[in-house]
């Protein structure tokens, strides 16, 4: 899945040097404010002809991606944030992390098979995950919109949340995250059979 | 891989001769009578269905085993199914899975063939024998019928057309609704009908700046629809739909919401139900609670039906100019005719109670009917899928292909993922866990020797030359990116994120470009 986070962001830059802008409203350095852009969201639209707007583009999103990359090697020890995550065959995947990382992105860059189909958008359940009971409530509370989206995920728990929105604080050190088991084994709407 | 590649410029020297080179293909013997094919190659899937069914499992292929290749034939010249065509213009984020089909598509063991129909074009029979396993994920292009006297009068559509019509499907260009009138019946309580009841009264604000079609943006701006009334067999504890449409709908500005109040007797104390058992004296309180979901959207339905609005809501309500409302425990029995013009005037609904409670309430016919008023009718009550070649196991009665978890009975090799494998209800996550389930049935049965990849098979090299052969020329993914582009960029000077091409003939004629 490292593989499949370069190939999003040559993607980008794919899209970007064929002068098709993507919607930075669904990314999540946007949303969050991680994003250099971000004030100047509004005029980018009309710039195709503007050479020196793409370059300009094109150059921050180079040194964005460069410089996730960089300060998650550096360890400025109040900086990092211990993970866990415990993927669907239950085998736990310690990660390093740090202040401010999305949960779901986190996953993606350490090959973690947590989908992302809305990109962080809340328009679907994909990111679906469970929160030990330690941290659970360390989180703060849903959104609405979360609320909705997750009411439709399979196998709802009372510890679930969408990995999308989870963004590690320091309090969230050791936090752990398991995805749900949606495989033909277990039943997708959450009944559990009865033993007979 | 690199003698795949081989062969590809091998093949392209022979021109005539098929079928004795298509003997030898599958032998992995070449036409000078040398072996350029090694066994075991690479296992070759095909899939037939470019929607989100289609792409799940590929990219699920894909990500497994370093040495599948998969090729997804479409019908269209565009790819991605109901993500196109089926999610509301004003919900883009959902539209946002699109990306990770893309990199799918342009992933290096990934193929896409558009404009090819299989059934047509090309057998699913010719299919199974260019690759080790053939995936339908053709999804369910076709809608129920509700078998009411009156179903095909003018002024009548199935969601499935009215949807298609809004957002470009190329069948559904001439649909032409008749939006003339003043009060609209959708049947069916599901997100499909929602979505409809949405589109007819959202403000031409929220719509100009979607990629609806131009027509229907048209069509709706001359819109007389001020009332959709939203018809159901059970009752408020039975609608199909989620919270996040019904509060679209709660919010929708310009509207108010108007509902009976009698159909919600008996809600709010099932709503407060703590069931507690007695078993052999014992008292086991089980809390047999509703399920979240269903308690917070029915928590939702009842406040907006039965609550006392607050001052601001109030003054909000008085300005709307639109209705909107649920109507539950009715039956459609029949649709009347205006004698005049022969077109709609109206729909008998016969009244329903509920026998039993939950989920598996069903509907008892009271003998009361009811008439309503009304010139558009909008069925919404599901679609179908339907069998698309003759030697495909199909169950009419399901409208589904028989399977277990994707392994199409009685048919090696074949699988099936999506709509097709279940029945179309769900969402793009539901249809995401059903396709990744079908792409493990199919690497198992690699792994277990079930599916035969020994052989050596010619896939897409073999189909390209039949197409060609037949007068089909496919549309890859790069034909379809210059589609994209073309649409991005007519959106763009309308203020739209596209303006979409709406017969096949014009995206045919930018894909050649």
């Amino acid at each position: 899945m490292a593989a499949a986070a370069a190939a999003r962001s040559s993607m980008g830059l794919t899209l970007r040097l064929s002068r098709v802008i993507p919607d930075c409203r669904s990314c999540p350095l946007y949303r969050f404010k991680g994003c250099v852009d971000n004030t100047a969201g509004s005029q980018r639209r009309g710039s195709f002809d503007n050479l020196r707007t793409i370059n300009r583009h094109l150059q921050t999103s180079i040194c964005l991606y460069q410089a996730e990359e960089g300060s998650s090697n550096a360890e400025d020890p109040d900086d990092v944030v211990n993970v866990v995550y415990i993927d669907r065959s239950g085998k736990r995947i310690p990660v390093k992390a740090k202040v401010g990382d999305n949960i779901l992105y986190l996953a993606h860059k350490h090959g973690i098979d947590l989908e992302g189909a809305c990109e962080a958008s809340l328009a679907c359940s994909t990111c679906h995950v469970y929160v030990n009971s330690d941290h659970f409530d360390k989180l703060p509370e849903p959104d609405e919109r979360e609320d909705d989206m997750l009411d439709m995920a399979p196998m709802l728990q009372e510890n679930s949340r969408l990995g999308c929105q989870i963004i590690l604080t320091p309090d969230l050190d050791g936090i752990e995250l398991t995805l749900p088991k949606v495989t033909r084994n277990f039943y997708v709407d959450g009944h559990v059979p009865k033993p007979h | 891989m690199s003698s795949c590649r081989l062969l590809q410029s091998e093949l392209k020297l022979w021109t005539s001769g098929r079928s004795k080179w298509t003997r030898g293909l599958n032998e992995g013997i070449g036409w000078s009578g040398k072996t350029f094919l090694s066994t075991s190659c690479c296992p070759k899937v095909c899939i037939v269905g470019s929607g989100p069914a289609g792409f799940y499992t590929a990219q699920h292929l894909i990500k497994a085993r370093q040495d599948v290749e998969v090729d997804i034939y479409e019908r269209l010249p565009v790819p991605f199914g109901l993500v196109r065509f089926g999610v509301a213009p004003d919900h883009p984020e959902v539209k946002n899975v699109i990306n990770t089909f893309t990199q799918t598509a342009k992933h290096s063991r990934c193929s896409f063939y558009g404009n090819v129909n299989v059934g047509k074009d090309v057998t699913v029979g010719e299919l199974q024998q260019a690759y080790h396993a053939v995936v339908l994920s053709y999804g369910a292009e076709g809608n129920r019928r509700v078998g009411v006297p009156g179903e095909d009068l003018r002024g009548v559509y199935s969601a499935k057309d009215f949807v298609g019509w809004y957002n470009g499907l190329p069948s559904c260009r001439e649909l032409s609704p008749d939006l003339s009138c003043e009060t609209a019946v959708i049947l069916g309580q599901g997100n499909v009908a929602l979505d409809v009841a949405r589109i007819l009264l959202s403000p031409l604000d929220i719509l100009k700046k979607t990629d609806i079609t131009q027509p229907a943006l048209e069509a709706l701006a001359e819109s007389q629809v001020r009332k959709v009334l939203i018809v159901g067999r059970r009752g408020p504890m039975q609608v199909a739909c989620t919270i996040k449409e019904l509060r679209e709908m709660v919010n929708l500005p310009g509207t108010r919401p108007e509902m009976v109040a009698a159909d919600f007797e008996g809600v709010p104390e099932a709503l407060k139900v703590v069931r507690s058992e007695r078993i052999y004296g014992r008292s086991l309180s089980a809390v047999a609670d509703l399920p979240r979901p269903r308690k917070r959207l029915t928590e939702l339905l009842m406040k907006t039906a039965m609550e006392v609005p607050g001052d601001k809501e109030l003054e909000r309500r008085k300005n709307a100019t639109k209705i909107w409302g649920f109507r539950f425990y009715r039956s459609p029995t029949e649709i009347f005719a205006d004698p005049s013009h022969s077109r709609t005037a109206g729909i008998r609904l016969a009244v329903n109670r509920l026998e039993g409670s939950g989920e598996r309430a069903q509907a008892v016919l009271t003998g009361e009917v009811e008439d309503v008023s009304c010139g558009l009718v909008i069925s919404s009550i599901g679609y179908k899928s339907h069998p698309i070649d003759p030697s495909v196991p199909f169950d009419s009665r399901r409208a589904i292909v028989p399977n277990s978890v994707g392994r199409v009975h009685q048919a090696a090799g074949l699988y099936c993922s999506g709509w097709l494998k279940t029945g179309p209800t769900g969402v793009i996550a539901t249809t995401m866990n059903n396709s990744f389930d079908t792409a493990r049935s199919l690497l198992e049965d690699v792994d277990s020797g079930t599916l035969d990849i020994s052989t050596a098979k010619p896939g897409s090299q073999i189909v390209s030359m039949l197409l060609e052969e037949r007068g089909v020329k496919p549309v890859t993914f790069s034909d379809w990116e210059k589609i994209d582009s073309l649409e991005m960029r007519k959106g763009e000077a309308c203020g739209k994120p596209r303006e979409k091409l709406l017969t096949v003939e014009e995206m045919l004629k930018v894909a050649r470009t």
